[in-house]
């Protein structure tokens, strides 16, 4: 859950334009505090991952300000906000070059000078949390893709940096696996890191996200918390998205206007029993 | 719905080349004409390894050991030739941008007619009819790398329909897709099975988006056909899934939360609504 304290992420009124003149990002505004898990989700165009890439400085605001961990992305290289913010490709491809798992999940925190014995331990502890072990030897692009996207996320993770951002963390995932992502990104939290998701996975999000938001052609269309975006039944409708299975079902029940938005099936079976 | 089955597959074991366990064993599965079958199963549960069973591409394409049979309206699938195959076996992955290459969106539809031999009077007719089921009528002149990943799957889905196939199979087709082609993709899949009359198979980890549209769903894990029925079957037996790590739709959830022993549970927001008006 979010701390109360300072934000850690400032973005302020963000516009991104690219070379041909494509506005991709207009006017975004949005802060997260330390150790609070922000989805931002909307339709593929939408700018989430144009937003993404601002927080590591990957690109630049054309206009507007990124503050992450206290620097200005415009004022410092890639390289010295890699320690202060790790992120995950949407595409695992674009992000593994080493010969094992193990050399992947070393790269990172040796390129940041961590001492090798704490660099064993991070790939270690990181491998077990993402059950990476039967792979540590594996050559990572002899690897099915789910399973490169995991090594793509544990590289990140052991750099243990305070802010996370990862592009679509379950795509391609089995249930077994996502939900164990999951676990990995609330136990990040609890320890303070912030961690930022954009993400199409609906049932990720109502689990795990403090804030939810919206974004719809480069606009930031809503911020909330993920109860009060997902009872938006006009917003679900203008910007298409379909809040998880278990939500429809409770927004469909007759008898129920006016009650609580249901996040998780838990939720939905204590009213039913209750109401009996 | 016709009687005889379409796909027969009889004891199929694969082993790909230099792998010690084999990716499919004993799988036996026979599928009707107009058929619309969900496959569920984890990762490397042999999803993909039966999608490419049912074209040839194994084992004429990837090398592996095939032991059983493998039958397509009577074709069978490890002699036939792949091309051949194609005229019956259209196949969707996951990954539009792979299968992806030429430079408008009509080429794109074109290449499979090319490589059948279509004459080329009968290919505009067959794009355009193509184009229009998946509903991209007016883009054969777009750059499918200009599309968005949900209109480029639909792309993949129409260069797979102008080869005018019975069988359509789709490999996690909505993978990378956002909520909205997701469900384009099954929208289509729907009217392509229950109005064109097409049997569809799809292999997918969307449990809600498979209850409403399969007739049957067949579970595979480790390599093998664990349980086939009704989604109702499939999917209300919640136990069983969780024994292998998949999970039921939420609202199946919810109602054997309620009550663990109901004989028949909803799969679908639908049928939640009347299965929970039926209990008050």
């Amino acid at each position: 859950m979010t701390t109360g304290m300072a934000p850690i992420v400032t973005i302020h009124d963000l516009r991104f334009a690219y070379p041909d003149g494509t506005v991709a990002l207009d006017g975004v505004s949005l802060s997260a505090e330390a150790g609070s898990i922000v989805a931002v989700v909307g339709q593929n165009g939408s700018g989430k991952t144009t937003l993404a890439k601002h927080l590591n400085g990957l690109l630049r605001p054309t206009a507007g300000r990124v503050v992450v961990d206290g620097l200005d992305t415009t004022r410092h290289p890639v390289r010295r906000l890699a320690g202060h913010v790790g992120y995950v490709f949407q595409n695992p491809l674009h992000q593994l070059f080493a010969r094992t798992v193990a050399d992947e999940l070393a790269f990172g925190p040796r390129n940041l000078g961590v001492a090798a014995p704490e660099v064993a331990e991070r790939v270690a502890t990181t491998a077990t949390s993402l059950g990476l072990e039967p792979h540590l030897g594996a050559h990572p692009h002899r690897l099915p893709l789910p399973v490169r996207k995991l090594v793509s996320i544990a590289s990140v993770l052991t750099m243990r940096t305070p802010i996370l951002v990862l592009d679509e963390p379950t795509t391609g995932q089995d249930h077994r696996t996502a939900d164990r992502i999951a676990d990995v990104i609330r136990d990040l939290s609890a320890a303070g890191t912030t961690v930022i998701a954009v993400s199409h996975d609906m049932l990720l999000v109502a689990a795990i996200a403090d804030r939810l938001v919206v974004l719809d052609g480069g606009r930031l269309v809503a911020d909330g918390r993920p109860r009060d975006v997902l009872s938006d039944a006009q917003l679900a409708a203008t910007t298409r998205l379909a809040p998880p299975q278990i939500t429809q079902l409770a927004m469909a029940l007759p008898g129920r206007t006016g009650r609580r938005i249901v996040l998780s099936v838990p939720e939905l079976v204590a009213e039913l029993r209750d109401a009996r | 719905m016709a009687d005889a089955p379409i796909i027969s597959i009889v004891d199929l074991g694969v082993t790909y080349a230099g792998a010690e366990t084999p990716a499919l064993r004993g799988v036996d599965l026979d599928v009707r004409g107009g058929e619309a079958v969900g496959i569920i199963g984890l990762n490397g549960a042999g999803k993909t390894t039966l999608a490419l069973t049912l074209n040839g591409v194994i084992p004429q394409l990837v090398p592996a050991a095939v032991s059983g049979r493998v039958l397509v309206a009577g074709m069978d699938c490890s002699i036939t030739p792949v091309r051949e195959m194609a005229r019956t076996v259209g196949i969707v992955f996951d990954n539009p941008e792979f299968q992806l290459s030429q430079a408008t969106v009509a080429e794109e539809v074109a290449l499979g007619l090319e490589s059948l031999a279509v004459p080329s009077d009968e290919m505009p007719g067959r794009i355009a009819q193509a184009l229009t089921a998946v509903g991209l009528a007016g883009l054969e002149e777009r750059s499918p790398m200009a599309l968005s990943g949900g209109q480029q799957q639909r792309v993949a889905i129409a260069a797979v329909l102008a080869m005018q196939p019975t069988v359509l199979v789709m490999d996690e087709p909505t993978a990378s897709l956002d909520p909205a082609g997701t469900a384009d993709v099954f929208a289509i899949a729907r009217r392509l099975n229950r109005e064109a009359g097409m049997t569809v198979i799809v292999a997918e980890h969307d449990v809600e988006a498979l209850a409403s549209f399969a007739d049957r769903i067949v579970v595979l894990d480790a390599g093998r056909v664990v349980a086939q029925g009704t989604p109702a079957e499939i999917l209300g037996a919640v136990d069983r899934l969780a024994a292998i790590g998949l999970r039921p739709p939420q609202v199946t959830e919810l109602a054997r939360a309620i009550d663990p022993t109901a004989p028949d549970v909803p799969v679908t927001v639908e049928t939640a609504i009347a299965w929970l008006g039926a209990r008050r």
